[in-house]
């Protein structure tokens, strides 16, 4: 070892890809003609057929309340991930646009994304920011031509267990519950072939 | 006959490095008053100053650095544009002095990184006591590291395995050589910020920061300064024969932005601008890549190294592993590649960077590179690109005569 000094002291660049303090906080004034619907605080039932889709989980009895991590995960009986999808061109965003990123055009409708998936490129991140746990499964998945960024989940976090052009499907899981007991849902991706193995 | 070619007068970049009893006024003056001398100039003689540092973007870094070193009431520029700054800053000078605004101009870059160590996961803050949305995502929680990763070795990790996927032929080792290949360079740059050879079992098998990067592969951080006097082709044909003959030729500067993509909503996407660039580059240069005698090109990381050979076009489509495994960008190759060590060894002051790329080719095209001299070096390409994203190219050629 010897030249590089610890990480400590640092000596690495490893500057953010985003930083969220320059994100827009308010809620936009739209130009566009859709409606934005958020998925909100809403009533879902316990479980929402998290790993592998059963619904025989579901406490009908044991309601509690529930927010997606963010406001393009949809819950129910087939959790599934929302866009913004340009009715002139068909390009899809995650995030509000006023105008195409690709065509200019300024109409939008919220589309459904295909919860099937192939791991385009995928990281295996072992040194993250304080409070990230590591490891993890940083992935780009195509999801029938849609490309989505989430983590791997149910999967060792090592390159023997994750490789380019694995077929996943999208996955939900609980990061918990806040003060009010209403539970934060976030998404992931899983192998297909360990979900076909484990029925 | 005067045309409207611009050229660098003087050039100059500090050791990069830790400098715990600089500050970047010192720094950044230290690059400037070198490059001023350099060319043969002064402070006085210049139309126009561009100036970045990125960490401290609205510091106005430009003025300081008058208030250090002369005070002459010229238009002061400071640019901020990720690690494309320094390219950035270069550029609006030669812009401005293509316009024929003035006849000579400094562009100067400088950063204080030493010490900063992991500046990843802008959005990870501590949890709320309650799910709250916020942002653009309405998210009720710190995203990185839940949805994917938003720091820069995984970030690059991605665009490599990426390249894999798509062609073949990748692996961590395959990586790891190419980070061998540039720690083994920087032994001959007494200018690095490292410039010891390592193995490629301790590449491999140093701290795994994101998979297949190790700590080895990522660029350093560091302090460093880097500067250059721009000058007008009609303005030099007035100076010195010594200052004509040492006058490196700016034959292309160009700089891009994303085009849109579809994937580059999710994972930025550093090729197309590239290529882009690249293509515009080559034409207003009227060389192909096949011309070129060395490449400093922005190898962050070393995943970031292999897609641009594809991207600046040094290989055919799809061909970079074949490339690397040649041996083409080895110093002794047929395309050398970042000969100063590049990012990983050299070191990644981001803001300097975008300069000092451009005073090691210019050292070459002027026979002054010393231990690493590329022998009869005639044209250079000088590469970088910063996330969000901007790319500059800038093709050297040597003076004519």
């Amino acid at each position: 070892m010897g030249h590089h000094p610890a990480l400590g002291e640092g000596s690495r660049t490893l500057l953010t890809e985003e930083d969220e303090e320059l994100r827009l906080r308010a809620r936009p004034i739209r130009a566009t003609s859709f409606t934005w619907i958020t998925t909100g605080n809403v009533k879902y039932g316990h479980g929402h057929g998290s790993a592998n889709g059963t619904s025989d989980e579901r406490g009908g009895d044991q309601l509690s309340d529930q927010i997606t991590l963010v406001d393009y995960l949809e819950l129910g009986d087939d959790p599934h991930l929302m866009a913004n999808e340009c009715c002139a061109c068909g390009a899809k965003f995650f995030d509000r646009r006023n105008a195409c990123a690709s065509c200019g055009k300024t109409e939008f409708q919220r589309v459904r994304v295909a919860g099937d998936g192939e791991v385009r490129a995928f990281t295996i991140v072992s040194y993250a920011a304080p409070g990230v746990p590591v490891p993890f499964v940083a992935a780009l998945v195509d999801c029938d031509g849609t490309s989505v960024r989430a983590n791997l989940i149910n999967v060792e976090a090592d390159p023997e267990h994750v490789s380019l052009g694995m077929k996943v499907r999208l996955a939900t899981y609980s990061l918990g519950e806040d003060s009010n007991g209403t539970e934060a849902i976030g998404f992931g991706f899983e192998p297909q072939e360990a979900h076909d193995n484990g029925k | 006959m005067a045309n409207d070619d611009v050229w660098i007068l003087g050039i100059h970049m500090t050791k990069f490095g830790k400098h715990p009893d600089l500050d970047v006024v010192d720094l950044a003056a230290e690059a400037a008053m070198g490059a001023l001398n350099d060319g043969g100039v002064g402070i006085k003689d210049m139309g126009v100053l561009a100036a970045g540092c990125l960490m401290m973007a609205s510091a106005g870094i430009g003025q300081q650095l008058q208030k250090q070193i002369g005070q002459t009431g010229i238009p002061v520029y400071n640019v901020a544009n990720a690690c494309a700054t320094g390219a950035t800053a270069l550029r609006t000078v030669i812009m401005a002095v293509r316009a024929g605004e003035c006849d000579m101009g400094l562009a100067v870059g400088v950063e204080k990184l030493s010490g900063a160590g992991l500046l990843s996961g802008g959005s990870r803050k501590s949890d709320d006591d309650t799910w709250t949305r916020h942002g653009r995502y309405g998210a009720v929680a710190p995203v990185d590291g839940r949805i994917g990763t938003e720091t820069m070795p995984g970030v690059f990790a991605q665009i490599g395995m990426e390249y894999g996927h798509k062609y073949g032929g990748t692996s961590f080792e395959l990586f790891a050589r190419i980070s061998e290949k540039n720690h083994s360079h920087s032994t001959l740059n007494p200018l690095a910020s490292y410039s010891k050879a390592m193995s490629l079992e301790q590449i491999m098998g140093d701290m795994m920061i994101a998979y297949p990067n190790t700590r080895p592969m990522c660029s350093a951080n560091c302090d460093g300064a880097a500067a250059a006097v721009i000058v007008s082709d009609a303005k030099l044909r007035t100076l010195d024969p010594d200052q004509r003959r040492r006058a490196v030729k700016v034959s292309a500067s160009v700089l891009t932005s994303d085009p849109w993509e579809e994937s580059c909503q999710v994972l930025p996407d550093v090729n197309t601008l590239t290529r882009n660039a690249a293509k515009l580059a080559y034409e207003q240069a009227g060389v192909g890549p096949e011309d070129l005698d060395l490449v400093e090109l922005h190898d962050c990381f070393a995943t970031a190294e292999l897609v641009h050979y594809d991207n600046l076009m040094l290989c055919p489509v799809g061909g970079a592993v074949d490339f690397f495994e040649s041996g083409a960008t080895w110093r002794d190759g047929s395309k050398p590649v970042n000969v100063s060590g590049g990012l990983e060894s050299k070191g990644h002051p981001i803001a300097a960077t975008g300069i000092a790329n451009v005073w090691e080719v210019a050292h070459h095209l002027r026979g002054e590179a010393g231990d690493r001299q590329i022998e009869g070096a005639t044209v250079g390409l000088a590469h970088v690109i910063g996330l969000g994203s901007a790319c500059g190219v800038h093709i050297l050629e040597k003076a004519a005569s």
